[in-house]
């Protein structure tokens, strides 16, 4: 019986596996800057931190939850129709949270628009479905697709810190540029709303990234 | 592993059986929540088309702020009779629906609001087309059912930057005091004028560079809208 329990010994909720996978989508896997996975929500949503800042827990949890149910029935699922499951669990849990959305932030959903419906198409999530939790056990699935819906959050609201601040000179709704420094002559720059701000932006974001990681650096 | 074409079936039926269930029970519960969104922005809407400050007004208030302000609402069809009394019934009902059936059926709504001062203003909802898909808005009178009180538009997906701007304060604030009927008392409506209409213009107010086709829509929304209400205007004029 002692021998079972040991050799059935479960690894730590958090073994240093489980944390990598957290954290491995911040920097050296991160789906927006490295994998160029999502772009287009990216571009779309990141005009206030607001509905930045939404989306991205929007794609955390949808990402998170389809991780977490595809992986514990991936021994069931035929291989034959295995991406018209992913899609149909995916698209379940997009329609709950944008119901959800439209029922508790319906401004802020108003703002999203088509985007959360759109989260179905989004890329990372079939992208981790089909590369990781089709492979994995239920719990580092979740952890998975928890970190790469947070990397993919992290470029977005900063993304949406400098379309805001230079663009409508806000940080979360809030005026931080002061009345003064306009009536000095100071203007928002109108280009940082549209979304070929967020595409050099983003590209920006790419390059200081790959100055500071070795890793990201092809020879 | 390979499964049998029984086990894909009946994996599928299960499978799309357990989400039409779960997504139901979401939708019926969360449903009363989000009716009440939408009650609420027509409200703000409406409060918006007869100037009233409702952006530091918490959401939980409007109610409370509308039935402060909006004092009668009723249903008229187009002969100018008044069809519909129960404020609750007119404020439900949609344009959209209305404006599928035949003309003589339609019931269109007027509210009235009394403000701040005791000016009265009454309130004409708007509805129709911009270039991408519905703009709607609500146009508010001074009670010579001539001079433009206010007004409040929006869309669904002009173009950002161009079109979208139809429900910014630059293009909805110049249309105050704008008068829809001429000196002869001929009905004029409101143009949008592309390049700017003149300042002594009584009937026109300036439309949007880059967004003509928006603009437009707007201008025959508030024409065909009008054209309706004709008869009641009529009526209450002479009144």
């Amino acid at each position: 019986m002692s021998d079972i329990s040991k050799t059935k010994e479960r690894e730590p909720m958090f073994s240093a596996k489980v944390l990598k996978l957290l954290k491995n989508p911040f920097n050296l896997e991160n789906p927006i800057t490295v994998q160029v996975l999502g772009i287009c929500s990216a571009l779309a949503v990141t005009v206030q931190m607001k509905p930045a800042i939404v989306m991205a827990l929007s794609v955390t949890i949808v990402t998170a939850f389809s991780n977490l149910i595809i992986s514990s029935l991936r021994d069931t699922i035929p291989s034959r129709i295995r991406i018209i499951v992913q899609l149909v669990v995916v698209a379940a849990l997009v329609i709950i949270v944008d119901q959800v959305l439209k029922a508790y932030v319906y401004d802020v959903s108003k703002k999203l628009s088509v985007f959360v419906g759109l989260i179905i198409t989004n890329c990372i999530l079939m992208g981790r479905l089909e590369a990781y939790a089709m492979a994995n056990k239920p719990w580092p699935s979740f952890v998975d697709g928890f970190g790469n819906g947070l990397g993919y959050g992290l470029i977005l609201v900063i993304v949406a810190f400098f379309r805001e601040l230079l663009g409508s000179g806000k940080i979360y709704g809030f005026r931080v540029i002061p009345q003064a420094v306009y009536d000095s002559g100071y203007m928002d720059n109108g280009l940082m709303i549209l979304p070929p701000m967020a595409l050099i932006t983003i590209g920006v974001i790419i390059w200081v990234q790959r100055a500071r990681t070795p890793e990201l650096q092809e020879k | 592993m390979e499964h049998s074409n029984k086990y894909i079936f009946i994996y599928s039926i299960v499978m799309v059986v357990v989400i039409a269930v779960s997504l139901t029970v979401v939708a019926v519960q969360l449903k009363p929540a989000q009716e009440d969104n939408i009650r609420i922005e027509k409200m703000q809407n409406i409060l918006t088309s007869v100037n009233v400050p409702i952006a530091s007004v918490p959401k939980k208030q409007i109610i409370e702020v509308y039935h402060k302000y909006i004092t009668t609402a009723i249903g008229i069809n187009i002969n100018g009779d008044v069809v519909e009394q129960d404020a609750e019934k007119v404020f439900a009902i949609d344009l959209a629906n209305e404006f599928k059936k035949p003309a003589e059926k339609q019931i269109l709504p007027v509210f009235t609001a009394t403000l701040d001062g005791g000016d009265t203003a009454v309130i004409v909802p708007l509805r129709g087309k911009g270039l991408w898909g519905p703009v709607w808005g609500y146009i508010s009178f001074k009670t010579d059912y001539n001079t433009v009180f206010g007004t409040m538009f929006d869309h669904k997906g002009e173009t950002p930057g161009l079109g979208a701007e139809i429900n910014q304060p630059f293009f909805m604030n110049p249309f105050k005091g704008k008068t829809i009927f001429d000196q002869d008392g001929k009905f004029t409506s409101i143009q949008i004028v592309k390049g700017g209409a003149a300042d002594d213009n009584p009937h026109g107010v300036d439309a949007i560079s880059g967004g003509t086709i928006t603009s437009k829509g707007v201008e025959k929304m508030i024409f065909d809208n009008l054209t309706s209400y004709q008869a009641y205007i009529n009526k209450q004029k002479k009144k």
